[in-house]
């Protein structure tokens, strides 16, 4: 089997959910079989977060370094350009840092490339074969990856989930003497961090979101007046913000505001894995779509198929009537 | 500034509801909406716009089939200025690394100083620009969500990241950029335009043209391989509301009182 390796996603110094999920799939691919973390970052965070990750992972490889202070995919990808073995397996979060590094990394060391993986079905000599979906998550696919020149896999945060673990009490080797060259073309400047607008849906106990089912900027003005009946605020997904018919502190999901509920109506949401990373907390949600295969029913509590323009005015009215 | 943005022919699913054919090889294809893929569309309007304003010229390229050209005409409709089809039966069977290198073929014809792909696409990998940039040695920047161009050499870009926060650097051109959904508001293209271009010339490219060997795409170098579409076995989802409009509002009311979904 083939050397494992993961990176490790961390900020303030505070490793990322995916650093335990990552090594949940690592030892499901090679069975038991030694994994080193990849951690990168300078001064006392990334101590911080070295300690984290060695709950999980037998061997941490610690990068200390100034040009490593933010994870600019490009600087990372020299690194590991220099560092990982040409038949690696190499795993990353399908995340906005794993998108930004996985497929050029790939390229760069000659190795196949996977990307979205929700499921791990075989593991064989020199292949994977693995579960992703396809078309906003309606279509559910096996995919075999030849993995005998190396591969790196990028992972849907939450796939991999699992209770006791984190204590592997692993050891940290500071690599940061193997640090080669790490000039970029593509120079980090700062973070711009997300307005905040009228209201704050992570506030609120109960949501009125609404998707692409509205159809029509017109069509929102029903949906506060649902909103208000039911004493909720309205929120949205993606592409409502879009077509900026909601400001974007109004949006659900991992791009958006995180929300934790206690109850969520989907109003016309076809139910993205990046819309529902926003919503913590298990709240009761409600799914109202007309299209009956949408993925928002399969984790909803109560579904109802039905045209959410003739569906909210309606109940507005059943509730207003009571 | 000389731009080319890869585009792709997919089915809409704002407009479908997907189903898997009957052995599995395939979703059923009968009665699809097409469409360009909605990533695509912004980065040809984000690739208009920056025309616009510095000059120069925006081909939209993409790898297909005949019925492809349709998605390139609709880009120019909006506002490109030419169209290359990349098709080959050689093509057939490719997996990311073989379209980027497809891609990277056909990006080597032209002098571009910024290739733009959509973020993602129906397969949801998100991959392409990614790969391309790296075959062509140049530097790369996904899930762009602003584009600033500051002299010939130099862009600002933001990059949306988690939490609704915005990355911002600066990139050195020649580069490619993947696009996010919302950088801009894409033009609406009529019928009307669509037949101003319908007779435009729209050139056709096959491996033998791009020197795309079989090692590089097609089936025969994939090492990434779709086995099959299913139906998982999933929980039990949501409890289906059943009956009529007003049985299933009354239903409702019930639970969202028990659940505190009413003030």
């Amino acid at each position: 089997m083939a050397q494992l390796f993961t990176y490790i996603v961390h900020k303030g110094g505070l490793v990322d959910d995916t650093a335990a999920e990552l090594a949940l799939a690592a030892q499901k691919i090679g069975s038991g079989a030694s994994v080193t973390a990849i951690v990168t970052g300078t001064g006392a965070d990334l101590d911080a977060v070295c300690q984290q990750a060695s709950k999980f992972y037998s061997q941490i490889w610690k990068f200390d370094h100034a040009d490593l202070a933010y994870p600019n995919a490009e600087a990372i990808r020299k690194l590991l350009v220099q560092l990982l073995p040409s038949d690696g397996i190499f795993l990353l979060p399908h995340d906005t840092f794993g998108m930004d590094l996985g497929p050029g990394l790939a390229v760069k060391l000659k190795s196949a490339y996977t990307a979205d993986i929700i499921g791990i079905d075989a593991v064989e000599e020199g292949n994977l074969k693995i579960v992703r979906q396809e078309f906003a998550g309606m279509a559910y696919t096996h995919v075999s990856v030849d993995i005998s020149d190396g591969v790196v896999l990028t992972f849907r945060p939450g796939s991999f989930q699992s209770e006791g673990q984190g204590a592997v009490n692993g050891q940290i080797v500071d690599k940061s003497s193997e640090i080669g060259e790490l000039n970029v073309n593509r120079r980090f400047i700062e973070i711009v961090e997300a307005e905040t607008g009228d209201v704050d849906i992570t506030k609120a106990d109960v949501l009125v979101s609404i998707g692409r089912g509205i159809e029509d900027q017109d069509n929102v003005e029903v949906a506060e007046e649902l909103a208000e009946a039911m004493g909720a605020v309205v929120a949205c997904s993606r592409p409502i913000v879009d077509a900026k018919w909601l400001e974007k502190s109004r949006q659900v999901g991992t791009s958006g505001q995180t929300v934790k509920p206690k109850v969520y109506m989907a109003l016309g949401i076809s139910g993205s894995f990046q819309h529902m990373g926003g919503i913590k907390g298990s709240p009761f949600i409600v799914a109202v779509n007309k299209n009956a295969k949408a993925p928002i029913f399969q984790v909803a509590d109560v579904g109802i198929v039905e045209d959410m323009l003739e569906f909210m005015p309606e109940l507005t009215e059943k509730i207003e009537s009571a | 500034m000389e731009i080319l943005v890869c585009v792709k022919r997919v089915p809409d699913t704002a407009e479908n509801e997907i189903e898997i054919n009957s052995d599995g090889t395939d979703i059923d294809r009968d009665d699809l909406v097409y469409s360009v893929n909605e990533w695509d569309n912004y980065a040809v309007e984000e690739a208009i716009q920056i025309r616009d304003k510095v000059g120069g010229t925006v081909t939209v390229v993409t790898v297909g089939d005949d019925e492809s050209e349709e998605v390139l005409r609709r880009e120019m409709a909006m506002g490109a200025d030419k169209g290359i089809l990349l098709s080959d039966g050689a093509f057939e069977g490719s997996d990311g690394f073989g379209i980027a290198s497809i891609l990277k073929a056909a990006a080597g014809k032209g002098n571009y100083d910024l290739i733009l792909t959509g973020a993602q696409a129906d397969d949801g990998a998100a991959q392409i620009g990614g790969m391309l940039a790296a075959m062509l040695d140049r530097p790369y920047a996904s899930l762009v969500n602003s584009i600033e161009v500051v002299d010939d050499k130099t862009m600002k870009i933001g990059r949306e990241i988690e939490g609704g926060n915005q990355e911002m650097s600066e990139i050195q051109m020649p580069c490619v950029l993947s696009i996010q959904t919302g950088i801009n508001e894409p033009r609406y293209v009529g019928i009307r335009g669509i037949r101003k271009v319908a007779s435009v010339d729209i050139p056709v490219h096959g491996a033998a043209d791009l020197a795309v060997d079989a090692s590089a795409a097609g089936s025969a170098g994939a090492k990434v391989k779709r086995l099959d579409y299913f139906v998982p076995e999933l929980g039990e989802g949501a409890e289906m509301l059943e009956g009529g409009m007003e049985e299933k509002i009354d239903k409702l009311v019930e639970l969202l009182k028990a659940k505190g979904g009413l003030k």
